[in-house]
């Protein structure tokens, strides 16, 4: 099915229910994330480690002027790390929370795509019970027999997370 | 339509316009004296400013401005046509209105309505004072001549409603009191009774038309029927001589308003100005930090510093594409022209930003004047150094504290007048601020001639606190910056102004988040002073740069007190906790800065007992010392300081972040809150207190 969609996709490029996605791998899977939030995308260069930051956030760096935090999605995602190498990229984007916006960057193994997906075929996620923690997965999408991973970076990488961990930290600490 | 953003940017600058006449109204006012021998030049001023507002205000259609505005306006007239002396009465009018109109063009600016009866209070004060000399009532004064007596016919059309029995009133009372106005004739109707069986004899069914003839005013009318305002229907109308019915707000809106609000509709009014001010000074704090003026002189030098950094450029460009190669001298002097240029386009970016704090000091004028009338003192306010620059943002944030700070001095400071008779003062009670430039800071100075701090109630208090141990030995210093410390008052008597202990510690922590620290000096029976110290700008610090691993920190220069080089015999354990190191003759607790950050240091362990001999910044804050070990000294250079909470969240200890001459991100370090919220029991592990 997913072909011949994709074609019509292709063909109906303002069509309304689509939307472009930006794809990049982690650890062998592709993962999806939504294009207008991206605002660039940058080879790794050395970040600046902050005080009593969770472990996945590596530290800040200066993006235009702009001091920016970097998360590594790896950790995030608590796959086992890897050494960075020449296709590690840092994608930086925009993520929405309750009050306000941020620029964040995330570390990925390699961008790969853009993709143009119809909204209505993304698939809900499976059930997994509860070990797999999910909600920052938008949904499912198949392209070219591959499936792809839609993030919802605005759940992924919410600061009330951030400062929940370094709460957490903060009481394993002491 | 493009007419609307047209007409909002004219409101805007109408706003803008009047808050400036609202300015120099307040200020001509404050300069005013009872009495003839007022310069006209002030009079004529505040005359100026009331009537651009009110010709403003009627252009824009903000007749509820207008209307109020032209009572002012009328009283000031008189007064520069020798017609009225100016007394200490209307004075507070004027003053109260100015208050006044603030607020109702702060409600136009938020796009609220304005409440009518916020100001029915003033205007009817005013309206009082226009009367009082109504022999000669103003020609072209529609609205005060409704108000003034004039012999003729009114036609009133009363109906109670069916409860007003209930409440006690008797209607032919009113029309007892209606009758000493003047020739009346009551004839009553019926329209709305009911039939027999359905009558309530304690209902009231019955209306009527009233036809009164004399020298009457309005206002004499409506309060014969004040105690039914609210449960009847009442319109009271003129035939005859001035056809017109009152056509102002002011004459319709009592009657209509109080058909709905019935007896609080005063105390309500004067509950509404005070409700109605707040979100008014909100929303002008809000609109402020928006823009800024700028005067010309600052932009023609920051635009001539862009001109010389053009001609810099082209000067490099030359050098660097020369023929045979780069001219490496002219190359070199270009870029250290280039770096003087650079700094100094800095520097005059940064004076956009400064005002001078002169509109600030200005505002106490009236607060003291307030103040001091409310509680039966005499001071006199002495400003100096109003035009000492400061940084907007430090400017608006002061705002408070200093205001809590004249306060203070008002309420506890300086005694009354008998008092400081007694004590061999003058009755009247000396107020100084001042602002001056001292080192790299801005002083901000509160001094009164007043009683000054009392030491035994302090130490007292401090004690019952549990601040300090009766034992401890303090220095007079000491014991005055105890004040200073959370929940601490001596006041006996909370009082209206000052005196519920949220005050000092709230005042220091506003200073101190703004980087700068707050002393009070005091001597009994000679008054106190308050010395607020202030960096220039907050955008930009002056900065020490320091190694730690493989990053680079940022101490602001101004919070080092020295750095030594420390032994390891020097630095003793505490509790097989903490560490101290025994500096001079005090004893200062120590840390490592990684430690502090609970860094993942890449450089092997080394603690500072087994090194030859260690970097110890000492560094002071609210005068409390502290050391941080650090691995090198680097550079001191000015930072701009950058926001870490923008993208992600503040950072304890860290008060921003910057970037250096390498495009790297560097952390800078917020001592005052290292200092206050370490918890050195717990030595490597020091931000134990961050969690609780």
């Amino acid at each position: 099915m997913s072909s011949d969609n994709m074609a019509n996709a292709n063909v109906d490029l303002l069509h309304a229910d689509t939307n472009q996605f930006l794809t990049f791998m982690l650890n062998g899977e592709e993962y999806g994330v939504e294009i207008l939030r991206v605002q660039g995308i940058q080879g790794w260069d050395t970040v600046t480690p902050i005080p009593k930051a969770p472990e996945y956030v590596l530290g800040v760096m200066n993006l235009r002027g702009a001091i920016v935090p970097i998360i590594d999605l790896r950790k995030r995602f608590h796959m086992e790390s890897i050494p960075f190498g020449p296709t590690t990229v840092i994608i930086v984007v925009k993520v929405e929370n309750s009050d306000k916006s941020r620029t964040i960057g995330m570390v990925v193994d390699a961008v790969s795509e853009v993709y143009r997906l119809d909204e209505n075929l993304v698939q809900p996620l499976p059930e997994f019970g509860g070990n797999i923690s999910t909600d920052f997965i938008k949904g499912l999408s198949t392209v070219d027999e591959k499936m792809l991973i839609l993030l919802d970076i605005d759940r992924l990488i919410s600061i009330r997370d951030v400062e929940g961990e370094a709460a957490k930290l903060a009481a394993q600490a002491s | 339509m493009s007419l609307d953003m047209d007409m909002q940017e004219i409101h805007a600058v109408f706003f803008e316009e009047s808050a400036e006449g609202l300015d120099a109204m307040e200020a001509g006012l404050l300069g005013l004296s009872p009495g003839r021998d007022n310069d006209p030049e002030i009079i004529n001023t505040i005359f100026r400013a009331a009537h651009s507002i009110k010709g403003g205000a009627a252009t824009f259609g903000f007749l509820a401005i207008s209307n109020f505005t032209h009572g002012v306006e009328t009283l000031l007239d008189q007064v520069r046509s020798n017609e009225r002396v100016v007394t200490d009465e209307l004075i507070e009018v004027w003053l109260a209105s100015v208050d006044a109109i603030r607020d109702m063009l702060a409600c136009l600016q938020d796009n609220a309505d304005i409440d009518p009866m916020a100001v029915a209070d003033l205007q009817k004060q005013i309206d009082e004072l226009l009367q009082g000399d109504s022999a000669k009532p103003e020609d072209d004064d529609v609205e005060e001549e409704s108000e003034a007596a004039t012999a003729g016919l009114w036609r009133i059309h009363f109906a109670p409603h069916e409860e007003v029995l209930k409440t006690g009133n008797e209607p032919s009372r009113i029309f007892r009191e209606l009758k000493e106005l003047g020739e009346l004739t009551v004839v009553a109707t019926l329209s709305s009774a009911v039939e027999f069986d359905a009558l309530d004899p304690e209902h009231c069914h019955t209306a009527w038309d009233l036809e009164l003839r004399g020298e009457v005013t309005q206002a004499a009318i409506e309060e014969a029927f004040d105690w039914v305002s609210g449960q009847c229907e009442l319109t009271i109308e003129q035939v005859g001589g001035h056809s017109a019915t009152p056509s102002a707000p002011s004459a319709a809106m009592p009657a209509a308003a109080s058909a709905q609000m019935p007896a609080e509709t005063k105390s309500e009014a004067k509950s509404a100005a005070p409700a109605a001010a707040k979100p008014a000074s909100n929303g002008n704090s809000n609109k402020d930090s928006g823009s800024i003026r700028v005067s010309i002189d600052k932009i023609d030098s920051l635009l001539n510093l862009v001109g010389e950094l053009v001609i810099t450029q082209s000067m490099l460009a030359r050098f660097g594409d020369g023929e045979g190669g780069a001219n490496t001298q002219g190359l070199r002097d270009g870029l250290m022209v280039l770096e003087r240029h650079t700094r100094e386009l800095q520097e005059s970016a940064m004076q956009i930003r400064m005002l001078p704090i002169g509109a600030s000091f200005s505002r106490f004028k009236r607060l003291v004047r307030d103040i001091s009338s409310k509680l039966g003192k005499k001071v006199e306010l002495k400003l100096s150094g109003e035009n000492t620059e400061l940084d907007k943002t430090v400017l608006e944030k002061m705002s408070d504290p200093l205001v809590h700070l004249v306060r203070n001095s008002l309420d506890h400071g300086i005694e009354m007048p008998d008092v400081r008779k007694a004590a061999g003062k003058p009755e009247t009670g000396t107020l100084h601020l001042s602002a001056y430039h001292e080192g790299g800071n801005i002083v901000i100075q509160v001094e009164d001639d007043g009683a000054g701090l009392n030491k035994e109630r302090i130490l007292a208090k401090a004690v019952e606190r549990g601040l300090i141990s009766a034992s401890d030995q303090l220095t007079d210093d000491q014991i005055h910056n105890l004040i200073f410390q959370a929940g601490f008052s001596t006041a006996d008597q909370v009082s209206d102004l000052s005196g519920r202990g949220v005050g000092m510690d709230v005042v220091r922590r506003n200073i101190t988040d703004l980087g700068g620290r707050i002393d009070v000096q005091s001597k009994p029976g000679k008054g106190s002073t308050l010395k607020i110290r202030l960096p220039l700008t907050l955008a930009i610090l002056d900065g020490q740069l320091v190694a730690v691993g493989n990053d680079v920190y940022i101490f602001s220069l101004l919070s080092i007190v020295e750095t030594v080089l420390v032994f390891p015999s020097e630095v003793s354990g505490l509790v097989g906790k903490g560490s101290v190191y025994r500096l001079r003759d005090e004893y200062i607790p120590v840390i490592r800065l990684s430690d502090a950050f609970r860094l993942n240091n890449k450089l092997q362990p080394k603690t500072y007992l087994e090194r030859e001999g260690e970097l110890l910044v000492v560094v002071e804050s609210d005068g409390k010392k502290m050391g941080l070990f650090v691995d090198e000294l680097l550079d001191q250079q000015q930072v701009v300081i950058k926001s870490l909470e923008e993208n992600y969240m503040p950072v304890q200890g860290l008060a921003g972040a910057t970037i250096l001459g390498d495009g790297n991100v560097a952390l800078i370090i917020d001592v005052p809150s290292l200092v206050h919220n370490m918890d050195f029991n717990s030595g490597g592990n020091a931000e134990k207190s961050d969690a609780a």
